[in-house]
């Protein structure tokens, strides 16, 4: 929704990709986004589990009737977009910030230190959309769906299985709060003992440093970061997190950031709208107590 | 099985790179320099691969100036056999770095190519997925394990909210994720030895590719600072402070 959003910029007709097998309901679904004039729908048995050969060699085939290629910079996306940039010899703009006329962007780089503003010369603009920086378009839209006929399997790559996270908190990626927390906690139990009970309160999505991750306290799913997923929630809550530039990147377009850490001087205070100095033992579960959403 | 590994010199990852103060591009002036980390990774996968009998060669190759004969030296102290240095003076982009990369795996042969998933100057990561392209060939990014059965090259990865596993079928672009490994220390005998190691060199112009910047960088700034934030005194006044502010729901 936020893709079509930065589309938009360009004042251009907008069609919609999308692949799978079995996508009815997607395709109608994608329909009723505003502004967009068409869905085209590839719907065929071996992209039940998209590979990024299939899906690039879709790109490739249709790309070059379109001006500019978007898609939101979600790992499906950086998997596809690039080796389809290649396949039409054109470059790529990740995880684009704003854009501007004339194909003139800002993106981050150096681990969001630098903000880089270029332009680019290609004939086709393929770019992927840091999404929470874009305006979502509204569900009024009465798009038509095009039935495609998908290229063959190109069978370089077996799909064989997935591993989804099932939690009953939100996706990290969409939740409204999210709280994360640090190697502080101490262990796997710890982090859950801690971060749950206020987590269940703010109906929250739990997130973790990498260093919480690679000491076994969190699934790597649910690492927050540069390395790991990138979240801008309306309340982030970083809990014993000191704030490394890696961290920092995952989440600092979230819209009110709180830091808890028992030291004043943690880079992550640096961050956030509002800071306490405490001890996370005591302060998370007295904030659970005390929050009055149930 | 032959494998190549991609390397590029970029700043330690502890450091904050900042703009020039012309905002003409950024200031690396007595920056740390070193191998990227997800690099790294990608190499000592390599080698894990070759000390468990299934790789018999590892090539390292960098393309940038004569200065990252540092990073190969380190990649041949970690274990590579020999290094490629593609000699560029300029900065070359995703593209036009896959499309070298391509030049020598078709001189190369390689099995088994390996990259770090990002690089941590550029934070394109997109150099696996369109050397792949350019190549035709199978390609699985983000990998967290990655191993070998009966000649197909089992990989788990990352995807949105978990992991999947794929198999992928040789010549095969695989690019590394921090979980994949923990890359070995070096130590200093073996960075002795690395010195007698050949490092070849290879003029950027020779081999025909075009490496044309696609993409002008205008300017390159600070983020806008956020906002000062305050510090709380304690549990209470945090809630109470959140609670004021409007629309957001606690
Ligand atoms: C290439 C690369 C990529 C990376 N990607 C990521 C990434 O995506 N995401 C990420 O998070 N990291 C990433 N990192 C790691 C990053 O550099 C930091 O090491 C990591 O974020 C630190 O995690 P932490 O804040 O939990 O731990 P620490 O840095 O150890 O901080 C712990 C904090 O907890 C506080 N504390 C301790 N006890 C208490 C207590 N009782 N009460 C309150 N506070 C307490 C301390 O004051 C300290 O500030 C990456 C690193 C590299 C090299």
């Amino acid at each position: 929704m936020n893709a079509v959003g930065s589309a938009q910029i360009w004042n251009g007709s907008i069609d919609i990709l999308i692949v799978g097998e079995g996508i009815d309901g997607a395709a109608i679904h994608a329909s009723k986004l505003d502004g967009v004039d068409k869905i085209l729908k590839f719907d065929a048995p071996h992209l039940n589990h998209p590979l990024a050969e299939d899906v690039a060699n879709i790109i490739f085939k249709i790309g070059r009737e379109y001006s500019v290629i978007i898609a939101p910079h979600t790992w499906f996306s950086r998997n596809i977009l690039p080796r389809a940039a290649a396949l039409l010899d054109v470059s790529m703009i990740s995880d684009v910030l704003e854009i501007n006329e004339d194909n003139i962007y800002i993106r981050s780089t150096y681990a969001g230190n630098v903000h880089a503003k270029l332009k680019s010369g290609d004939p086709i603009q393929i770019l992927t959309v840091h999404s929470s920086k874009f305006k979502a378009v509204g569900l009024n839209g009465n798009a038509k769906i095009i039935d495609s006929t998908a290229p063959e399997a190109l069978n370089l790559t077996r799909w064989e299985k997935e591993k989804k996270i099932d939690s009953v908190r939100p996706p990290l990626i969409n939740a409204k709060v999210v709280i994360s927390g640090g190697r502080s906690l101490g262990s796997a139990e710890k982090f859950n003992e801690v971060l749950s009970p206020l987590a269940d309160k703010l109906e929250a999505a739990i997130g973790a440093t990498r260093a919480a991750v690679d000491a076994g306290y969190a699934p790597n799913e649910i690492q927050v970061g540069q390395t790991g997923v990138v979240v801008a929630p309306d309340l982030y809550i970083a809990i014993g997190v000191s704030g490394a530039n890696q961290h920092i990147y995952g989440m600092k377009d979230s819209r009110v950031v709180v830091a808890i850490n028992n030291d004043p001087d943690a880079t992550i205070f640096k961050f956030a709208d509002y800071g306490l100095v405490a001890d996370l033992f005591e302060a998370v579960p007295e904030m659970a107590t005390l929050v009055s959403k149930t | 099985m032959k494998i190549l590994v991609a390397i590029k010199r970029v700043q330690d990852y502890n450091i904050k790179v900042r703009p020039k103060s012309d905002g003409s591009d950024v200031d690396l002036e007595g920056v740390k320099m070193g191998v990227n980390p997800f690099d790294e990774n990608a190499i000592e996968e390599a080698i894990r691969l070759k000390e468990e009998g299934f790789a018999s060669e590892i090539v390292g190759v960098s393309i940038g100036s004569s200065l990252s004969q540092d990073v190969l030296r380190q990649s041949l102290a970690m274990g590579v056999d020999r290094a490629i240095l593609v000699e560029a003076e300029e900065v070359l982009q995703p593209l036009a770095v896959a499309k070298v990369l391509k030049k020598v795996v078709e001189k190369e042969k390689p099995d088994l190519i390996l990259l770090g998933k990002l690089a941590l100057d550029s934070d394109a990561g997109q150099t696996g997925q369109m050397l792949a392209g350019l190549l035709n060939c199978s390609q699985a990014t983000f990998a967290s394990s990655i191993e070998i059965k009966d000649g197909e090259v089992f990989i788990t990865r990352e995807v949105d909210g978990g992991t999947e596993s794929i198999v992928t079928k040789t010549p095969t672009v695989l690019t590394a994720d921090l979980r994949l490994n923990e890359p070995r220390f070096v130590k200093l005998p073996n960075l002795m030895m690395a010195r007698k190691k050949p490092i070849e060199t290879i003029k950027v112009d020779d081999l025909g590719v075009d490496v044309s910047s696609r993409l002008n960088t205008i300017s390159v700034s600070e983020p806008p600072p956020r906002k000062e934030g305050i510090k709380v005194k304690d549990v209470k006044e945090l809630l109470q402070k959140l609670n004021d502010i409007e629309g957001l729901k606690i």
